[in-house]
């Protein structure tokens, strides 16, 4: 475990000691604070014409959880898909590059610790950028009234949906030496992970359901409702843990060819 | 300390090294010699265990390179051809981070951090990033890289390349007291690099082993450059001849 935390800490690192973290943080919260504000808008427009019409019954069927935050955590989803391949694809790539990976391989450190620390080193900044993300629950909280545990288990949904990214966003970049691929692919991976369920809508009978179950978005969609279900947790468990055993199984099959 | 045994390394169709055999002993410093291409670096990347060998095998203090990598790994320092280095990484936490992975205490981390910037010659650019750094010092840190965690066996690809001359001299004379207490594999094609620095010579050509006998033997009456050229041209000339009665 200690040499997890040494590749962890020594990728964590490099993340800060270049402007990637910050123009990635920087990117992602822009983003975010501009949804935020648009989602806003919509909803008090919505509220007022609403409030005019004197329908208490439709006004009391807004509420900010629906129409805010849930929508926000999709957008930030999507945004995820295109930012968690921009920390994965230098995690390989880079190491075969620089020649780094000849002094990881022959250290006295096991595969599977190269591959765990660098998730983790990678997770550490993405999870980052969901906390940092959650200054927008924080606000709604001050100012108005949302449910707030409903609010918290949809964060954990996006939190757990970044770290699917990342796990897949490894295994590409173990497949490959070359940054832009390590990119592109993991953005592919992701896309389809995620537009997957619209096939889901049409299809019958028991692909059917095997689409729907694969789609992350599904699984997704029942946690920002506040809903925590064993089996979507398992759905996420999952696909963290194969990404990383494949990766593992990757990162040594090019090492015995 | 280092036996390596009838190693055969494929790239599909391709054999880089064929039947390579070759001993180390306990504080030698071996002269790794041949023509680029030849199968230097594939070797030492199978004694350090980055490649797998298709056949054969290699045992480094009694353990053998793919049975108990993790044994072999611990004793072994390598530089390879580049050196490995994080250019966004200072000097010292470069070092540090390598003594951690080879299984060094932070405690212990310190005093080999602070022991290899003096062997290194390295107090003068501590605290620059790795990616500023000259080529002389870059291959600097990689050596520092190496013997951080004061290994036995010391695995040392072209130690000397792209170094300019005060600064070979100063790597070969650093070589030269490393041996003694550790071994030492040294690749190279540079001849008179192998004549001071190197007790025993093994010259390699086109994937397999031509010459292993210790330098003095060699060069008794002769020009280690002479031993190495009519090795080298008697085993083409081999290859070639047994190219042509084949065809014939």
């Amino acid at each position: 475990m200690r040499n997890v935390f040494t590749i962890a800490g020594k990728e964590l690192r490099s993340y800060f000691a270049s402007p990637v973290a910050y123009v990635l943080l920087a990117a992602y919260l822009a983003l975010a604070g501009y949804f935020f504000y648009a989602l806003l808008l919509a909803f008090n427009q919505t509220l007022q014409i609403y409030s005019m019409m004197r329908n208490p019954e439709m006004l009391s069927r807004f509420n900010l959880n629906q129409m805010v935050i849930a929508p926000l955590l999709h957008n930030l989803a999507v945004l995820l898909i295109f930012i968690v391949p921009a920390i994965t694809m230098r995690m390989f790539p880079e190491e075969k590059r620089s020649g780094t990976y000849e002094l990881l391989l022959t250290s006295p450190i096991r595969v599977g610790e190269i591959v765990l620390g660098k998730f983790l080193g990678g997770l550490a900044l993405v999870l980052l950028m969901v906390l940092l993300s959650g200054l927008f629950g924080v606000l709604l909280k001050a100012y108005g009234n949302p449910e707030v545990p409903m609010m918290l288990v949809g964060y954990l949904g996006l939190a757990l949906m970044a770290t699917v990214f990342l796990a897949l966003g490894t295994l590409i970049s173990s497949f490959t030496d070359n940054v832009v691929i390590g990119y592109v692919g993991a953005l592919f991976a992701l896309l389809v992970l995620y537009t997957i369920g619209w096939l889901g809508e049409t299809v019958q009978g028991t692909s059917g359901n095997l689409i729907r179950y694969v789609s992350i978005t599904d699984h997704f969609q029942e946690l920002t409702k506040g809903i925590v279900d064993t089996k979507d947790l398992v759905y996420f468990a999952t696909l963290v843990v194969v990404g990383l055993f494949l990766t593992q199984r990757s990162v040594e099959s090019v090492r015995w060819r | 300390m280092i036996e390596v045994a009838s190693l055969t390394k494929r790239y599909g169709e391709l054999a880089a090294i064929r039947d390579v055999s070759f001993t180390a002993t306990s504080g030698q410093i071996l002269g790794f010699l041949g023509p680029n291409g030849a199968g230097k670096t594939t070797t030492m990347r199978v004694i350090t265990g980055f490649l797998p060998a298709t056949t054969g095998t290699v045992r480094v203090d009694g353990f053998d390179v793919f049975e108990q990598s993790a044994e072999v790994r611990r004793r072994i320092g390598y530089l390879p051809e580049n050196p490995p280095l994080y250019n966004d990484m200072t000097v010292p936490s470069y070092l540090r981070f390598v003594a951690k992975l080879k299984g060094l205490r932070r405690g212990d981390a310190t005093v080999a951090l602070e022991r290899v910037l003096d062997i290194c010659g390295l107090r003068q650019v501590q605290d620059r990033l790795l990616g500023h750094l000259s080529k002389g010092y870059r291959q600097r840190v990689g050596l520092a890289q190496a013997l951080i965690h004061d290994p036995p066996v010391l695995i040392l690809d072209e130690p000397t390349i792209g170094l300019d001359p005060r600064q070979i001299i100063e790597i070969r004379s650093l070589i030269r007291t490393l041996g003694g207490q550790r071994t030492v594999v040294l690749s190279t094609h540079i001849l008179p690099e192998v004549s001071q620095v190197c007790d025993k010579v093994v010259i390699i050509n086109d994937g397999h082993i031509v010459i292993e006998d210790q330098l003095v033997n060699l060069t008794r009456d002769r020009t280690l450059e002479d031993v190495f050229i009519e090795a080298i041209t008697r085993d083409t000339g081999d290859v070639s001849r047994a190219g042509a009665a084949a065809e014939g």
